[in-house]
């Protein structure tokens, strides 16, 4: 229990910090540090998205910066792909799934780096 | 999807009157919602690094407007993933929460460090921190 609520520390801090969604944090968070399956772990982040995500979104609102009708619109539609996407998650293997996480890990970790190199 | 939608005067195209949204417009909505979607059914994550970018190169937003509707968007989808996760029997609810609440705090704290650190060293630590996670992954 230590060990979940260090991976939403952590991750939380992370991602405040370098302005990512926590997502990309506890997947692999809860993967590595509580076994869960990568299935279990894709669940478990969605749900811990949520707070966390509705937090900034208020935090944003305040400031008047949050577009709600269509932020209400993109929430709606997507309706659509997350039913896509959770089924062809849940086709996929978890051994698949774990190594397509890894080329998206990759691909966040290739963008932080060419940021980096931009603002130089 | 509902009528009864108010838009913010500076989203309507005309911004003398309060129109509907231009069809078009309503589309690419559309559009940025599904494939957000889909990409946070795949991996479990929020969708941000699609939708944030859709909005910005599509729809005409700022970062700042492009970050903070994606939140409140993302807010939605995550909770409908979850929930349809839920159904696949993955989702282990008292763990989310054991995540999700400690983490709001974690982002708060993550954005006032943000603001005092030094970004460009962190964003390579941060690299090299998900890189190890990558391959973590495929030992697994």
């Amino acid at each position: 229990m230590i060990g979940v609520i260090a991976i939403g520390v952590a991750g939380g801090v992370i991602a405040g910090l370098m302005g990512v969604g926590g997502g990309v944090l506890f997947v692999p968070g809860l993967v590595i540090f509580v076994s869960l399956s990568q299935h279990e772990a894709e669940a478990t982040s969605l749900l811990a998205i949520v707070p966390v995500a509705a937090l900034g979104a208020y935090s944003h609102d305040r400031h008047q910066n949050v577009r709600r009708g269509e932020a209400l619109r993109v929430g709606l539609f997507a309706l659509a792909g997350v039913a896509g996407g959770v089924a062809l998650a849940n086709a996929l293997s978890g051994a698949v799934l774990r190594v397509a996480f890894a080329a998206l890990l990759v691909l966040v970790a290739a963008q932080m780096v060419r940021d980096v190199i931009r603002q130089r | 999807m509902p009528p009864s939608f108010q838009l913010p005067s500076s989203v309507a195209s005309d911004p003398g009157s309060p129109a509907p949204v231009a069809r078009d417009r309503i589309l690419k909505l559309g559009v940025v919602g599904v494939a957000g979607g889909f990409f946070s059914g795949v991996f479990g994550v929020g969708g941000g690094s699609v939708i944030v970018p859709l909005l910005v190169l599509w729809l005409g937003y700022n970062q700042l407007e492009a970050a903070a509707t994606s939140l409140a968007a993302i807010a939605l989808i995550a909770a409908f993933a979850a929930a349809l996760q839920g159904i696949y029997g993955n989702l282990r609810f008292a763990d989310g929460l054991l995540v999700g609440v400690p983490a709001m705090g974690g982002v708060m704290i993550g954005a006032w460090l943000a603001r005092r650190l030094p970004h460009g060293t962190l964003g390579l630590i941060f690299a090299a921190v998900l890189l190890a996670a990558a391959i973590e992954l495929v030992l697994q």
